[in-house]
């Protein structure tokens, strides 16, 4: 009778999916995309960063994160912390104010907003009345100065928002108090800079544009005036109020003395620092005091005008030192990070944090040299383009310390102070396994981050330009400069879009945890097999080459030559060192491949066909072409019309570039992002006229003359019954674009005559799905339908062995269906459309395993899909049933839905911008999020106290972590009473 | 021994026969055949022909009364093409490409003409039936009343067919496209636009996907059934209306070797305009029962469904391609299939009850449908425009 009940409506697999699947967005990696604003609270040691579709992202210690969003989707200009409060102020570009908070709420901090508030000038005033310029919270928290364009200050008072007319300061209050031949109406207009005096909260700073500073006493409404004559663009008291610093549009920064005698001064010190030709403004300045007595000077900008005025630096002066920070983008923002205490004598500075448009950059100012801190979050992920990526979960501890000790060889130049904010505490638990998110870039690199918790890091880097030659000059350093250069430059940051060739482009990564074989592949077809070692070598690279157009003739590559290699031996510094290198000819980007470390075997498949490689006796074992023979498009080269006008526009900007590095040679001049921005824009607007045509399309079945159907799109290793049902061997299997699947009988000498005999291979099957939809996954589930097991998985007896005993079912996804088949004889057991009943189409699919939340011992494999409308589907194994359906990606964000990438424990990320990941869940069970706390700290002052806050913070966090965990399921407080005893 | 005689022919270039000669009852075989002792009725018969040199129609129609022994015996020949179908050889012409396309066999199926079963020809009937014989030397099977002979429909091979007429409203056409087994293209082209329907709300302008485009000598066009403008409502028995271009654009090409349009014409005189919301019993019954009626469409659409369960292809050990069989569910899943099966009537059944259908019972008598002429698109649309009374 149960056959007839409603699927889907059975009551207790519903409460199963409950307890199985959820789906969360939990945290964004990486830098964000285009930031506008920075702000820091030295009081609770918390950097927030606004970004240009209205963010603001607090960070703090590692793990400590907090993420807010304004209604109004307006750029965040400014972002204020009001002191001592665990309270920010936030300054839109439509003139709206919004006050947002910290607030403890189950046990976390969060971030909310409290309050917005938009200043209202009188009726018929021009909005240039009230356009804030300058937002000051004073010190008593109690009211927060706003300077307009007008040159009016209004005075609002906190939390309330609300305006104290009485006590706005008017430029005609201030024009009556200065003296006459100042005397200018014009010259009250624009308020730069609003600084609070370090000592006397009563008595604020006020810079106006045209060059008019006045000291303005908030009791007595007294004031002192300076004069400059150059036109202001910040201001910075000394930490003892006796001076202050101003810098100006032309590059020059000065002096000032404060008197309590009422006469004019004059400046202490007036000086251009890069003159004497004429030098762009300094935007913002800091004046440091030091217990040695030197100060530290520290501004943004003042390069000389014609040679370096396209530069983005900052410089650092001390005593004779003197450093200009280039950053291969703009500077939003810096802050300086000192001593906090008030009652401490000098500033005492120890870290300079630079925000730039594509990175963040901490300088450690305490270290000879000013080395670079490693930054713990906020990772450039773009630092060269993403073309590709690759997780792997679970990675064996042994493992994992030899990619951090490659990591940390690589990082030796970088600050060993550590990370200098460091507020909030992250009461998260510990991350459940370590997991490796690696991404391929189009500059030939491999980047390995840890992906385990909140914070992602970059671990390791892997570059595999060394094996080829390239046109690069390898000398082409930019950090070389010589002793005497004027200005003192020093390349900053690692941020550098610019690929030298884009053949080096990583398109795909396959990763062994177990032996720590790595495969990757890319643009020009080729393909590195690499070994970690933990020692660096000098040795030659075996190379073969792949012709993957064997038996067909008559054929012209119009594409891109392969990349040209490097003979004798190369060498390579510890960590993952190539040894094998496969050419594919013609060198078409590489679609696919595979890798099995127990066979020591790759395969690869590119839109001609795909090959099998025996990396240990260094031996092509056959190739397989795919292509059908009036397949034109394929053969000419990877692009299509589109695209290689896209190709055509980005050398183009290739050209463009070079000539500006050849000039930079000369002039030294970096001009990252407004390039890259320029040449996006080109490529949109080609692409928008492309679209032009009227918007119909064709309806006509897929037939096996249609182009691109030799596209290799995936390829599989497995152990199974391909000929006959008594024995199994070892086999690969290749599906294409046009619907067909190619199984291949291996045959693998056994370990001890492995470098002996050959591996022999032999076409075994050939399906060909009538539908013709591209073949997007080969999996074969083994007696009892779970997936077979990854190579030396059960090696290393983390997996039960297949069950080989009942027959196995071949799993074939399409784009457009899933389908199972019997094994060894292919007949179709089951299969579930999905673009005929749904209209969409798989992207990206794998297997999953998802844990109940309820109890620790269930668990069970479902396949995890990604549609092209951007949708998630999981659908069972092996009865193909869908299970839930959420909304993940827009379907128009293409770029998202492609950079996909599913884990095997039902998390997953895709791009959200160039530079962010988008870190999402479908489980109950497996979660990472932050969850963070941050509370007041005692305001009191002194070291004593501090450590002792910070006993009482473990503490508390201990029992914040307790609580935490009983509101969750008594299983999961097991698992964790289990780790605790472990970890004593 | 079979296999290796095959092979020796195909090198030779002999065609082998396998030619079946049924009869709808014993006693008429026997009448009809010499020395039949076949329990189905079927007597079958191995020979060759050469394969260059087929010769005419007529001759071959004489070889196989001679080879069956039934001399004066009018009966129509039929072969299985390569996939699957049964189809008629009654020319030269069927009978050339019968003998040019059989891989390594023909097989012929020769049934008396005044029994014959005129429902076994056509599109897909080897995969609907799974196996023609079953279903032609079984004839208890088939309990279905003869087929009323119009014309000779089994000497066509249908392209295009107008169905489930009775349950749709007259505004609309459910057009279904043999794709299957022809070289022509589909042929057609659609595009975003919009319509105007009735809701609760009132007259709605609703985003709708229309035909753009016919392209001469398609299957779409050879039809006639489909035409520019035509507004498509459903693909499959799946309504598209919230479902973008490019959407459906996806489900009619993962549809397209059994593609089942329902389209609201853009020109409305052509249709037949049936009498049934007034008088007529069927009309009643539609009204009456909606959902008794869903089952009825689930079969046609179930049927659709099955028929396009293309069969993928096998080539074993770089052998022979051959299609591949259903497996056998086996005991202990068999739970689970029938299942799956499920999942899909009732996912059917969800998307079946379209919202016309329902606008045209609540209206009673009076079925309104509008079409209002998109502006750009006048001179074509105006022609369509109508109001059904």
């Amino acid at each position: 009778m149960r056959r007839f009940l409603r699927p889907g409506h059975d009551p207790v697999r519903e409460r199963l999916k409950r307890d199985l699947f959820q789906f969360n967005k939990t945290v964004e990696h990486g830098f964000p995309h285009q930031p506008s604003a920075l702000g820091y609270s030295p009081f609770l040691r918390l950097m927030a960063i606004g970004t240009r579709s209205g963010a603001i992202k607090l960070y703090g210690a590692p793990g400590v994160e907090f993420m807010g969003l304004h209604e109004e989707n307006n750029t965040v200009m400014q972002i204020h912390f009001i002191p001592d409060q665990c309270q920010l102020v936030t300054l839109l570009d439509d003139n709206s104010l919004h006050l947002w908070s910290l607030k403890q709420h189950g046990g976390a901090s969060e971030l909310r907003e409290e309050h917005r508030f938009t200043l209202k000038g009188p009726p018929g005033s021009p909005p240039s009345a009230t356009q804030v310029t300058a937002v000051l919270p004073h010190s008593s928290r109690e009211v927060l100065y706003l300077g307009t364009e007008s040159g009016s200050i209004f005075v609002l008072e906190l939390p309330s928002f609300r305006v104290l007319e009485d006590r706005t300061i008017s430029p005609e209050a201030v024009l009556q108090r200065i003296s006459e031949d100042n005397c200018n109406r014009r010259s009250c207009e624009l308020v730069e800079a609003l600084r609070e005096h370090p000592k006397n909260p009563d008595q604020i700073l006020i810079g106006y544009s045209r060059g008019l500073i006045v000291l303005w006493d908030l009791q007595n409404n007294k004031s002192f005036v300076w004069l400059s004559f150059q036109q202001l663009e910040n201001l910075y008291w000394q930490r003892d109020g006796s001076k202050f610093i101003s810098c100006h549009y032309d590059g020059s920064y000065t002096q000032w003395p404060v008197s309590s005698d009422n006469r004019q001064p004059e400046p202490l010190e007036n000086t251009v620092p890069y003159g004497p030709f004429p030098c762009k403004a300094i935007s913002k300045i800091y004046w440091q005091t030091t217990k040695n007595g030197l100060p530290y000077i520290i501004f943004q900008g003042g390069m000389p005008r014609a040679s370096y005025g396209d530069r983005h630096s900052i410089s650092v002066i001390h005593g004779s030192q003197q450093t200009a920070f280039d950053f291969t983008s703009r500077v939003i923002d810096f802050f300086i990070i000192f001593s906090s205490d008030p009652a401490a004598e000098f500033d005492d500075p120890s870290a300079l944090v630079v925000l730039a448009e594509e990175e963040l950059v901490v300088i450690d100012l305490k270290s000879a040299g000013w080395p670079a801190v490693h930054p713990p979050y906020l990772a450039s992920l773009h630092c060269s383009a993403i073309t590709c990526s690759h997780h792997v979960s679970n990675i064996p501890l042994k493992l994992w310390e030899r990619i951090i000790s490659a990591g940390s060889k690589q990082n030796i130049h970088y600050s060993s102070m550590p990370w200098p904010i460091d507020g909030g505490t992250n009461i998260a638990p510990d991350p459940p396994q370590r997991d490796l998110l690696l991404t391929g870039h189009e500059d030939g690199t491999v980047r390995f981050w840890d992906a385990s918790g909140v914070c992602l890091h970059l671990l390791y880097k892997l570059s595999t330009v060394r094996v080829f030659l390239t046109d690069a000059d390898p000398n082409d350093n930019m950090n070389t400069l010589g002793e005497d250069e004027w200005p003192p430059l020093r390349k900053v940051g690692t941020f550098d879009p610019y690929s030298d060739d884009p053949r080096l482009g990583i398109q795909k990564i396959y990763l062994c945890k177990y032996s720590g074989y790595l495969a990757v592949a890319g643009t020009a077809g080729q393909v590195l097999v690499m070994e970690l070692n933990d020692e660096d070598a000098e040795h030659v690279v075996d190379h073969a080459e792949a012709d993957l157009l064997q038996d067909q003739e008559g054929y012209r590559w119009k594409g891109h030559e392969k990349l040209k290699t490097r003979d004798g031996p190369v060498r390579f510094e510890a960590g993952f060192q190539p040894f094998v290198l496969v050419q594919c000819q013609p060198p078409a980007v590489v679609t696919s491949l595979a890798l099995h470390s127990e066979w020591k075997l790759v395969a690869f498949g590119t839109s001609h066909g795909f090959g099998l490689f025996d990396h240990q006796q260094k031996r092509l074992v056959f190739v397989k072409c795919t292509l059908h023979p009036s397949d034109q498009l394929a053969l000419e080269g990877p692009l299509s019309r589109v695209k290689s006008l896209k190709k055509s526009l980005r050398q183009s900007f290739r050209r463009i570039r070079r000539s500006r590095v050849s000039s930079r040679k000369r002039r030294g001049v970096t001009e990252g992002g407004q390039i890259r921005s320029c040449w996006c824009k080109g490529e949109v607007d080609a692409l928008q006229e492309m679209e032009l045509a009227p918007v119909q399309r064709k309806i006509e079945a897929r037939s096996a003359e249609d182009s691109f159907t030799g596209f290799v799109r995936t390829l599989y290793f497995a152990d199974t019954f391909l000929r006959d049902s008594s024995r199994h061997c070892p086999s690969l299997w290749a599906g294409t674009n046009g619907g067909t699947v190619y199984a291949f009988c291996l045959r693998v000498p056994p370990a001890e005559r492995r470098m002996d005999e050959p591996v022999r291979a032999e076409q075994a099957k050939e399906i060909q799905l009538m539908h013709r939809a591209p073949v997007v996954g080969i999996l074969v589930l083994d007696g009892r339908s779970t997936p077979l097991p990854e190579p030396l998985e059960v090696a290393h007896d983390l997996s039960k062995s297949p069950d080989m005993q009942g027959s196995h079912q071949l799993l074939v996804v399409s784009e457009e269906q899933f389908k199972v088949f019997t094994l060894p004889k292919v007949s179709s057991k089951l299969k579930l459309k999905l673009t005929a009943l749904e209209g969409c189409r798989v992207r990206k699919v794998t297997v999953a395993n998802f844990g109940s939340c309820k109890t620790d011992d269930y668990s069970e494999n479902d396949l995890a899909v990604l549609t092209n409308l951007g949708d998630i589907q999981i659908i069972s194994l092996p009865f193909l049933k869908l299970q839930i359906r959420y909304p993940c990606i827009r379907k128009e964000d293409v770029s998202g839905i492609a950079s996909c990438v599913f884990t095997k424990y039902g998390q997953g990320f895709y791009l959200i911008s160039p530079s962010e990941f988008e870190r999402f869940s479908l489980s109950t069970k497996w979660l990472v999020e932050p969850r963070c706390i941050v509370e007041m700290p005692e305001v009191t002052s002194n070291n004593h106290v501090h450590n002792k806050s910070g006993t009482e913070n473990a503490a508390r966090k201990s029992s914040f972590f307790s609580s935490s965990l009983l509101e969750r399921k008594s299983g999961r407080l097991m698992e964790h009473a289990l780790l605790n005893d472990e970890s004593e | 021994m079979q296999e290796n005689l095959l092979n020796a022919l195909r090198g030779s270039g002999w065609l082998p026969l396998l030619s079946v000669s049924l009869g709808r009852n014993r006693t008429d075989l026997r009448s009809a055949l010499v020395g039949c002792t076949g329990i189905f009725g079927a007597e079958f018969r191995r020979f060759s022909l050469e394969r260059s040199k087929p010769g005419k129609f007529e001759e071959f129609y004489g070889l196989l009364q001679h080879v069956h022994k039934i001399p004066n015996v009018d009966v129509l020949v039929g072969y299985t093409d390569i996939h699957g179908d049964l189809l008629p050889i009654n020319n030269d012409d069927n009978y050339h490409k019968a003998v040019s396309t059989a891989n390594p066999l023909l097989r012929i199926f020769i049934q008396r003409k005044e029994d014959a079963d005129y429902s076994a020809f056509g599109t897909d009937t080897m995969t609907r039936k799974k196996n023609v014989l079953s279903n032609v030397l079984r004839p208890d099977n088939h309990k279905k009343k003869p087929h009323i002979v119009i014309s000779m429909p089994q000497d066509f091979r249908p392209v295009s067919s107008i169905i489930d007429v009775d349950i749709l409203p007259e505004t609309h056409r459910r057009v279904r496209l043999y794709k299957y087994g022809t070289d022509k293209p589909l042929g057609f082209y659609i595009r975003d636009g919009s319509s105007v329907r009735v809701t609760a709300h009132g007259l709605e302008k609703v985003p709708g996907i229309f035909i753009s485009r016919l392209v001469p000598g398609g299957l779409a066009q050879s039809t006639g059934l489909l035409a520019v403008n035509d507004e498509v409502l459903e693909v499959n028995g799946i309504e598209v209306s919230g479902k973008s271009l490019d959407q459906v654009t996806d489900m009619m090409i993962a549809n397209s070797r059994n593609l089942i349009i329902t389209v609201r014409p853009a020109n409305q005189r052509n249709n037949v305009v049936r009498n049934s919301r007034t008088s007529g019993s069927s009309g009643q019954s539609t009204e009456s029962s909606l959902p008794s009626s869903t089952p009825n469409i689930l079969g046609s659409l179930l049927q659709g469904e099955e028929e396009s369960d293309e069969e993928d292809i096998i080539i074993e050990d770089s052998g022979e391609p051959q299609q591949i069989p259903k497996a056998a569910p086996t005991s202990e899943s068999i739970e689970s299939l029938s299942q799956i099966e499920l999942l899909h009537e009732s996912t059917q059944n969800g998307f079946l009850p379209s919202s016309e259908l329902n606008l045209n019972h609540s209206a009673g008598s009076i079925s309104m449908e509008y079409e209002v002429p998109e502006p750009g698109r006048k001179s074509l649309e105006e022609e369509g425009t109508i109001i059904t009374l």
